[in-house]
Order: C-alpha cells, then structure tokens, then sequence
C-alpha cells in the first residue's frame, strides 16, 4: 500500500471507530425506564428555581419544588382543589367567619427531626411581613388582621396582628373580614412556614438570600427534603422519612430539571428523559392530537388572556371606541386556527366556573353593532380614528394574535393598527409607566376566587395599569364584597362589578388559558386541575409495557 | 519572549477598564430594571431591594465601588439568584462550557486539519473540491439548525446517544461537542488547506522531496509545522469563541454551561451578573489571544527573529 493510499484508509477506519463508539450508548437505560423501576419522577421544570425560600419565591417552577420540600397548614384535593387536612389536622371557624382555630397534627416534624409546632407559623408570618425581605406575595397575608398595617408601617407590634399561637398544637388566625378563600391561601407557598433555627443559623431572618435553603442546608416540613441542586442542571429531592404521612407518599424521588427551551423539552420527552413537560411547542399540539396520544394533557387554567387599553390617551376615553374594538374580536377564530390547544373565547375576565361564579357579560362578537358604537363616537367608517398601537412583548404567540386582531379591526372597522413589539422588561417598564395604547397582559389567579381577577383593577390597584378608575367598583370589590354573609351574596357582587367592568371594558379580555403538558403513561394519579398543580404525594410510577412511546414517523 | 508577554499583559489593562466601564454604562442604561417583574412589586420592595443591592447610590459612586470589588476578584451578588454569588454562578457554568469548547475544539482540529490538508495535497481535484464544499456547508449551517438534525437523526430515530442533558448519560457530550466543533472545523480546513498550499510550493519541500522522503513524512516533518501556522493563530480566538458562543448549543442540549447565564443574565437585567460574565470572558479572550500569538512565535522562525529582534 502505498503513502496516499494509507491515508484514504484512514477516512473509514475513522468513520467505523465512531460509529462503534455510538453504537456503544445506545444500550443505556431511558431516564423513564429506570425511573418506573427506582420510584423517580423525572420533571420537566421550566427554569432554574431562583430561589427556594417560599417568602421569597415566585414563580411556577419555584411552586413545584417548594410544594415538594414544604406544606402548609391545609392541602387541597388535587381533582376538586377543596381543602383537606395538611399540617392541620382539623380547623373550626367562628360564626363570624373571621377567626380560624387550627389544630395542628402531634405527629408533624421537620425533616431533620425537630418537632414543628404552632409557634413555627407566628414566627415564619412575621418574618414574611418584614419589609427588607422583599416578598412579593405579601399581599396574601392582607385578610389577616393588620397585617397590611404591619407590613406597611402603621402597625409596628407583630402582637396586633392577628395571628397567635394558643399552645404548641393550636394557632387562631383572625381576619378583618369574612374570607372564604383564605383556606385556599394557606395552600400557597407564601404562607408555608420555614424552620426558624436553619433560617437564623445562616443569617438574619429578614436577610434576603441566605444560603439555609441550599442543598446540605435545607430543612423543610413537606413530603420530601431537598438531595441536592446542581445550578442550570436539576435538583433532586427525596421521600421524609419524618413527613407525618410518608407511609402514602409513594415516589422515592423527584429529579425537576430546567427546561426552558420547550422544543428541546419535546425531545428529550419523546427519548424517555422525562416523564412529564411543563409545556409543548405550540405547532406540536396538532401532531399529539391527530395521533390520539394519551400523553398529551389539555386542561382549563385559571388564567386569562387578554388586552389592556390605556384610558388616559385621548381617542381612547370613550367607551364606545373600547367596546367597539372588544365587540370586533372574532375570538373563535382566534382559538380554533391560532392557538389550538382548546383555549376557551373569553367575554370576561374572570374565567367560568371559578368557585361557582358563573360572569354574566353582554359582550358579544357583533362587527354591525361596533360600527354603529364607532359612528356614534365620531368615527363613521373608521374616518378620522388615530393609527393606534398595540404593544406586546416579543413572543411569536403574541405576534400571531396581535396579526389576527390588527387584520380584524382594520376588516370590520376600518382602522388601522400598528404592532410594536418589545423584549419583556422593557414592555414591562412601558406599560406600568402607561406608556402604551392597548398591551397585551395575561393573568393567572393566585387562588380559585373572582377576587383574584377582580381586584386588581381597583383605582389604586398596582396591577390596573389602565388609568381606569370607577367609584362604584371599588366600592363593590372593596367595601361590599368582603362584608357580605353568604356565599350566593358574594357572587352576585362580583357580578355587578364584573358587569361594570366589561361595561366599560378598560380591558378587552380574549381567552381562557388551557395548560399543555405531556405526561408519560406510567405516571399515575397526575390530577389536571385548574391550577395546574398535580400533587406529588398522591402521584405514583408504574410501567405500562404494552404502551409503546408514539413511533418515530407520526412526528 | 517573557517580555512580549508582559507587554501584552500591560495592553490588556487599559482594555479590561474600557470593558468593564462600557458595560456598566450600557446595562444601567437599559429600559427596564432587575426587578420589574410581570406582577406589580409594592414600593416599599423596590426600595428595601434597591437599598441591599447598592442601587439607591448615585450612579458614579456604584460604578466606583463595582470597580473597587472588581480588583479584589469580587464580582458582587446576583440580583436574580438571591444569595448567590456572580462567582459562584461563573464556577458553577464554566466546567462544563469549558469541557464542551475543548470537545468541539478536539472535533475541529481532527476533522479541519485532515480535511484540509488532503485536499492541499491534491488542489483541484474531487479530493479537494469535496472536503472544500463540505467546508463551506459546515460554515453556512447554523448550530441551531445542525444540532437539531443530530438529535432528530441520533436521538430519536435511531437512540443511539441521548437528546440532551450534561454528564447524565454516557454519551451525552457527543451531539453537543459535534455541534458546536462542526463549523470550525470547516474554517479549520480551509485556513489548514491554504496555510498547507503555500508551503508545499516553497523550496525546503521541494528539497526534502528531492531527498526521496516519503510524501507522508514530508507532510508529517517538513510541511504541517508551516502550514498549520495560521490555524494556530485562530486557536486563541477559536477557543475563546467557543467559551463565549456556545450559548445556542449550551440551549438546545440543555446543558448547565456558561453561556446561558449570560444571555439570560442580559433579558433578566443582572447587572452584576452580565458585568461579570462579560468582564471573564474578555479576559479569557486576552489570555487565548496572548497564548496563540506565543504559539505562532514559536512555530514560526521568522517571527521569532522578530520578537527576539525587538527585544
């Protein structure tokens, strides 16, 4: 063989070398597999938690793993989301409806041993109102008893607000006034109490990041304590064995994994890595539907979609002009062609069924009618009306919707729209400063109740961010609604603010949320409720042999 | 030589503080701050979050006490992370960026250099035309369309390597290190092609052909150490580019590197974070930048003159 020839055998000895060395790793054990065998449940979390102290976390992949390590003093039923014991054993509540007696379990404990008593929540609340800590959820303490004064400074005696601990296993919570949501709170994260003595061990109490919920130092009171956290790469938790109920806790582990990039989330996903994603690739949905995949969750969440319209800029004060746009939406379209994942046409902002309440609203898609409310406010024909902008952040989705409503209103009233797109913390800027005409928004309910939609379009609301003031709604949401005695009563408040709000609709609602999730088979008691929060103690793994992952070609 | 390093060094100075004092201008000039966020953040957070991160000085004496922190090697708190380092987060990134760039620079050398330098030994024939076209697909095809297609081909048809993940699964560094080593491999062949022809025409070949060397050992003695001198001096920038621009690849793997925290740190306005990423890198850039010059000296006679010249 000559010195030429040798080199060009070089080219397929390479070649056979690598390709052994593929086919070396094709062997291995999907994540899925040896999860099912193990009792690991691979997850598929979103992003890097920024943080796991529950008074100082946020987000939804923060949510998953805080609910994980820690409890609160209620649960709730993962299908229904009514109440049920957590740390509390049993609760009574006065005829008042304002003071809550719990009575907390013996048998509860810290995972690392130490007895987790009605002290621990005076304790963790009061630090979670410190002003320095920065918590974005205090707000969810305002029911309590001067809690807001306290955390906004009026109050500066932790022993006015209203939360003490009668002994070791009895805390009374009083509360300004009757609210029948506040079970529900003690489920949030926010109200979660933290382990004082790990807490202190790492630095002050109300010291904003501190190292005491890092792996090695983590002391929760959930189902399962923290094994460890590799930043950017996942974190891993494991079954307490001193959680009161781990008997029925029937995962060994969690493995939550950042997956921001949902494209890569679908692979990794369809290799068997996970069983369960945050979300799917939106152009995904329709190739899960036709092939009728089981994996593919599609469930109402509580969350709508819609348009806010700045009020203060001149052409658009007039409600006419407001409902005119609103009543040119064709929302069905915008459902079924665009977003494709069973979203529901919204004709108010809170969704249907939100704790029995049922918004009654008169908006209707009616292009006749808004060309009438135009003409009557000087736009006959869409003359005269000022090129108006919508603003969104960057995003495809928005864009798309934004494209479909522009062609829309320019169809049916004969204006022209300008879309202006912005990376997020600028649009975030833009519109809290009102700078803007119409903005794309979004909101999902903290908790299962209309005030979680309602009240943030009060005048003074941080979150309004329309310049749209009513006397008669604020009233409604604020005074009225929070001192009526029953149930039936409260709803029908919220329905007459409701109906002033999408009277004068400040804000253009377009559709309930649907949460997307691709859930493998094996994982069973996934509960798809509304707030789109399965409960890990009652998931379990089990191995479907007969189902096979959809083959290759149907992608 | 000693010398030329540390007049390199003193350059980088100056260069360092331009950085550092542009970034710091650019991202406190940004709209937007590090804790807008999507739901309303009441005053009295704003203020109590602005006081612990020093953002309620003016904006000279922050940029003063940056620099101070930043002689000491600290690189201050993130803003996004709570209780977390810039440090901390740099360390945390940077093994596995680091492994990832030295994977893609090993596919590059082995797959640029044997490319390039066949196709100099035959110029304009098939041997030439095809690794040369190969070359030029490989710099045209953007990462985030190339690893896409590896994954689709080896992870999911045929599940031979994993999709994705980062010391998880054996094999999980092959798709990523192809990925990113894929496109300058293709540069590495043309620049390794061109460097090879224009010393196989010089006379010392022609001597040591006369000699009645093998072809394979005038190549391998005579010709590589000449002809892979303007490979060389692409390394430095090369393996600093692989650090700084794995980002797409480091996203599509998911793989826990660098270059995420970088871009996210920008779209969630950490100024500590972006200011100390971005000062890292460019460091980094210097020191490779310096590493490859000293390489190319030494590989190159003439230039050693030179600098000895100097000296």
């Amino acid at each position: 063989m000559n010195n030429r020839a040798r080199q060009h055998a070089i080219l397929p000895q390479l070649l056979l070398i690598s390709t052994l060395l593929l086919a070396a790793c094709g062997s291995s054990e999907s994540n899925v597999d040896q999860g099912n065998r193990s009792g690991t449940l691979h997850w598929g979390n979103g992003t890097e938690p920024q943080s796991l102290d529950p008074h100082i976390a946020t987000g939804v992949p923060e949510h998953h793993i805080i609910t994980a390590l820690m409890e609160g003093l209620i649960l709730k039923d993962s299908e229904t989301l009514a109440p049920k014991p957590g740390v509390a054993e049993s609760w009574t509540i006065s005829a008042d409806g304002r003071i809550y007696t719990f009575k907390l379990r013996e048998n509860a404990r810290w995972s690392n041993g130490d007895p987790h008593n009605a002290h621990d929540y005076v304790w963790s609340w009061w630090r979670a109102l410190q002003p320095a800590l920065g918590n974005l959820y205090a707000y969810m303490y305002f029911s309590i008893e001067n809690a807001q004064e306290y955390y906004e400074g009026t109050v500066t005696d932790f022993d006015q607000v209203g939360v003490k601990a009668l002994d070791d296993h009895r805390l009374q919570v009083t509360l300004s006034n009757p609210t029948p949501y506040f079970l529900q709170l003690l489920d949030h994260y926010s109200l979660y109490p933290v382990h004082r003595g790990t807490v202190e061990k790492f630095g002050a109490a109300d010291e904003r990041g501190t190292r005491w919920t890092y792996e090695g130092n983590n002391v929760g009171n959930g189902a399962f304590q923290l094994l460890d956290w590799k930043i950017n790469r996942r974190v891993t938790v494991q079954r307490n064995p001193y959680y009161w109920n781990t008997d029925s806790v029937r995962l060994n582990q969690i493995v939550f994994y950042p997956t921001e990039n949902v494209v890569s989330e679908e692979r990794m996903f369809r290799a068997g890595q996970l069983h369960r994603t945050g979300s799917i690739p939106a152009d995904k949905i329709p190739v899960y539907r036709e092939a009728k995949d089981s994996s593919l969750h599609i469930a109402p969440y509580l969350g709508t979609y819609f348009y806010r319209i700045n009020t203060r800029v001149p052409h658009l004060q007039d409600k006419q002009v407001r409902r005119a746009l609103a009543m040119t939406i064709d929302r069905e379209t915008i459902s079924k062609s665009i977003l494709k994942a069973g979203q529901i046409p919204a004709y108010a902002m809170t969704p249907p069924g939100t704790m029995g309440y049922y918004p009654e609203s008169d908006l209707s898609f009616d292009p006749e009618a808004a060309r009438q409310l135009l003409a009557d406010a000087g736009y006959p024909n869409g003359e005269g009306f000022p090129a108006t902008e919508i603003l969104y952040n960057t995003s495809e989705g928005h864009r798309k919707i934004a494209v479909a409503i522009q062609q829309m209103w320019k169809k049916y009233l004969n204006i022209d729209i300008k879309l202006l797109n912005q990376e997020w913390k600028v649009y975030l800027d833009s519109e809290s400063a009102g700078n803007y005409e119409i903005s794309r928004a979004g909101w999902i309910g903290d908790y299962v109740d209309p005030n979680s939609f309602l009240d943030m379009f009060l005048c003074n609301g941080g979150n309004n961010r329309t310049g749209w003031c009513n006397a008669e709604y604020d009233r409604l949401i604020a005074d009225v609604a929070p001192t009526v005695k029953t149930h039936a009563e409260r709803l029908a408040v919220f329905g007459q603010a409701e109906k002033i709000l999408m009277d004068e609709l400040p804000v253009i609602p377009i559709y309930i949320y649907t949460s997307v999730n691709l859930v493998n088979n094996s994982l069973k008691n996934y509960a798809d409720n509304i707030l789109n929060q399965p409960s890990f103690t009652e998931m379990y793994l089990q191995a479907e042999p007969q189902q096979k992952r959809l083959t290759e070609d149907q992608h | 030589m000693l010398r030329f390093a540390f007049y390199r060094l003193l350059q980088a100075i100056p260069v360092l503080l331009i950085v550092i004092s542009l970034t710091f201008m650019l991202v406190h000039s940004a709209p937007g701050g590090p804790f807008s966020a999507d739901k309303a953040v009441p005053p009295e957070v704003i203020k109590a979050l602005e006081a612990q991160y020093n953002l309620d000085q003016p904006l000279w004496q922050q940029y003063v006490s940056y620099l101070g922190d930043v002689l000491q090697g600290d690189f201050g708190p993130s803003f996004k992370y709570p209780g977390r380092d810039v440090t901390e987060l740099i360390a945390a990134g940077l093994p596995a960026t680091a492994e990832l760039a030295f994977y893609a620079m090993l596919v590059a050398l082995v797959i640029g250099v044997s490319a390039g330098v066949a196709a100099a030994m035959r110029p304009n024939t098939a041997q030439d035309y095809i690794p040369m076209s190969a070359a030029m697909i490989g710099i045209c095809m953007p990462s985030f369309l190339l690893g896409p297609l590896l994954v689709l081909v080896f992870g999911i048809y045929l599940e031979w390597l994993p999709v994705s993940g980062w010391d998880d699964m054996p094999g999980d560094k092959i798709l990523p290190a192809i990925t990113l080593g894929t496109g300058y491999a293709a540069y590495i062949a043309r620049l390794s092609r061109g460097g090879m022809l224009e010393v196989l025409s010089q006379d010392y070949i022609r001597t040591a052909r006369a000699k009645g060397l093998s072809e394979a050992l005038v190549i391998a003695k005579h010709a590589l150490r000449g002809g892979l001198i303007p490979v060389v001096a692409f390394l430095g920038p090369a393996f600093a580019g692989l650090l700084g621009g794995s980002f797409v690849v480091e996203t599509i793997f998911q793989i826990p590197g660098l270059g995420r925290f970088y871009v996210q740190a920008a779209f969630n306005r950490d100024y500590t974070m972006i200011l100390g990423t971005t000062v890292f890198f460019s460091t980094l850039i210097i020191v490779f930048n310096l590493l490859s010059d000293m390489l190319a000296i030494w590989l190159n006679p003439k230039l050693r003159q030179q600098t000895r010249g100097e000296s």
